[in-house]
C-alpha cells in the first residue's frame, strides 16, 4: 500500500476503478434486461469521487428514501458491494419484474425479496466482469436490503472508504425508463493491491 | 431570525444560541452533540470511524469519534464555553444491514456508539441522553438555547431528547 492513491480523480489508479465501473455496469444492464425480458438501456455511466460531505448532495439530498442492497464479497477480494436505487425506482424495477402494477406504502415481504433478488443479480453481474476481467475468484454473499434516508445508507460504503481515504467512488447508471441506480464497490485495502496487480500495475 | 446550520458527514459545527446545528441521514455514523449550558453556545459533530489510533490514514480528525469530539470541545472553549460545564447527547450508530456473521466492519455502529462514551467520560462530559443503535437512519437538529436534541426517522414519530 502507500503507492495507491485514490484522493484524486487524475489518479491512474482511479482510470482503472471507473474502467471496471463502465464493464460492470454493462454486464449488470444486460442482467437486467435477461431477467425483466424487455430491452434496457443504460446511460455511459457517471463515476464520481466524492467528498464525504458531499455524499449526501447526490440524488434528492440526505433525507431522500432510498432502497440499498448491500453484499459483502469474498474470494481473492474482500470487501463489499452496494446497489443503490430510488425508492420509486425499486417500486417500478419490483412491478416490472412481477408483472403488477407499482403500489403504494411499505414494500411488502415479496417485494423486498424480489428487491433483493434483483440486487442480488444485477451485483453479481457486475462482480463476474471484475472477476473476469483481473481473474481473481469473488463471491458475493446473501444480499442485505435497508429502505431508509440516502444519508443513512451511504455511511456504510462512506465508513468503509473512510478506513482508506477521504474519499467515496461512486458508480452512477441511469437505466431506461427513468430508473436511477448507483453501484458503490468497497474493495478492502489488501484488494486493492491485488486488482491492480491482477492487471499488470 | 435563527438559522440552521448544516453538519456533513466527517464534519462538525458550532453555533450559539437561538441558531442550530443539524445533520441529515445519520446512519452507522454518530452525531454528538456538546454544549454550554450558560453560554448558550454549541455543536455538532458527524463521525464515521470509532478509533483513529488504529488507521493509519488519520489525517482528518472530524472522521473519527476520539479526535472529533477533541476538536468540537476545542472550538467551544475557542468561542468562550467552558470545559467544566459542557454536556453532551448522542444519536446514530445503527446498523443499517442485518447481516449473519458480526464483522467488525458491520458493528462499527455500536463501536462508535461506545467510542463517543468512553471519549466523553475521559474528558468528564457527562452524557445527558441518546438515542443510538438499533437500524434505522436519523436525521438530527440541536439547540444550544435549550439543549433539545430534535430526532427524526422514516416513518416514526420525531422524538426531543
Amino acid at each position: 500500500m502507500g503507492k495507491i492513491d485514490l484522493n484524486s480523480e487524475n489518479s491512474v489508479y482511479f482510470d482503472v476503478l471507473r474502467e471496471i465501473g463502465n464493464i460492470g455496469c454493462g454486464n449488470a444492464t444486460t442482467a437486467l434486461a435477461h431477467m425483466l425480458n424487455k430491452k434496457v438501456d443504460m446511460s455511459v455511466p457517471r463515476v464520481r469521487l466524492l467528498d464525504f460531505q458531499e455524499v449526501g448532495s447526490i440524488l434528492g439530498g440526505e433525507e431522500q428514501i432510498m432502497a440499498g442492497i448491500y453484499l459483502m464479497v469474498e474470494g481473492d477480494i474482500t470487501g463489499s458491494i452496494m446497489f443503490l436505487l430510488e425508492k420509486e425506482s425499486a417500486r417500478n424495477l419490483i412491478a416490472m419484474l412481477m408483472g403488477t402494477t407499482p403500489s403504494d406504502g411499505e414494500l411488502n415481504e415479496i417485494e423486498q425479496s424480489a428487491l433483493k433478488e434483483i440486487g442480488n443479480i444485477i451485483t453479481a453481474s457486475y462482480l463476474n466482469s471484475l472477476s473476469t476481467l483481473t481473474n481473481l475468484s469473488i463471491y458475493p454473499s446473501v444480499p442485505a436490503l435497508s429502505i431508509d434516508m440516502a444519508g443513512a445508507i451511504l455511511s456504510v460504503p462512506a465508513i468503509e472508504f473512510g478506513l482508506i481515504g477521504d474519499k467515496i467512488l461512486l458508480i452512477e447508471n441511469e437505466f431506461s425508463e427513468g430508473m436511477n441506480g448507483f453501484f458503490i464497490l468497497v474493495p478492502d485495502l489488501e484488494s486493492y493491491d491485488k486488482i491492480f496487480a491482477s492487471i499488470g500495475m | 431570525m435563527s438559522e440552521i446550520i448544516k453538519v456533513g458527514m466527517a464534519d462538525l459545527k458550532t453555533c450559539k444560541a437561538p441558531d442550530g446545528v443539524t445533520t441529515l441521514g445519520l446512519g452507522s455514523c454518530v452525531g454528538i452533540a456538546i454544549r454550554d449550558p450558560i453560554m448558550k453556545i454549541g455543536g455538532l459533530a458527524h463521525a464515521m470511524l470509532p478509533d483513529s489510533t488504529r488507521i493509519k490514514n488519520n489525517t482528518n480528525s472530524y472522521k473519527f469519534v476520539d479526535t472529533c469530539i477533541e476538536e468540537l470541545v476545542n472550538e467551544l472553549v475557542k468561542q468562550g464555553a467552558s470545559k467544566s460545564r459542557l454536556q453532551a447527547k448522542i444519536a446514530g450508530g445503527a446498523q443499517m444491514f442485518a447481516f449473519q456473521n458480526k464483522s467488525e466492519m458491520v458493528r462499527v455502529g455500536e463501536q462508535n456508539v461506545m467510542a463517543s462514551k468512553a471519549k466523553l467520560a475521559e474528558l468528564g462530559i457527562p452524557l445527558l441522553a441518546e438515542d443510538t443503535g438499533l437500524n434505522f437512519g436519523r436525521t438530527v437538529v440541536f439547540y444550544p438555547e435549550t439543549g433539545d436534541f430534535v430526532i427524526r426517522a422514516v416513518g416514526k414519530d420525531e422524538k426531543v431528547i
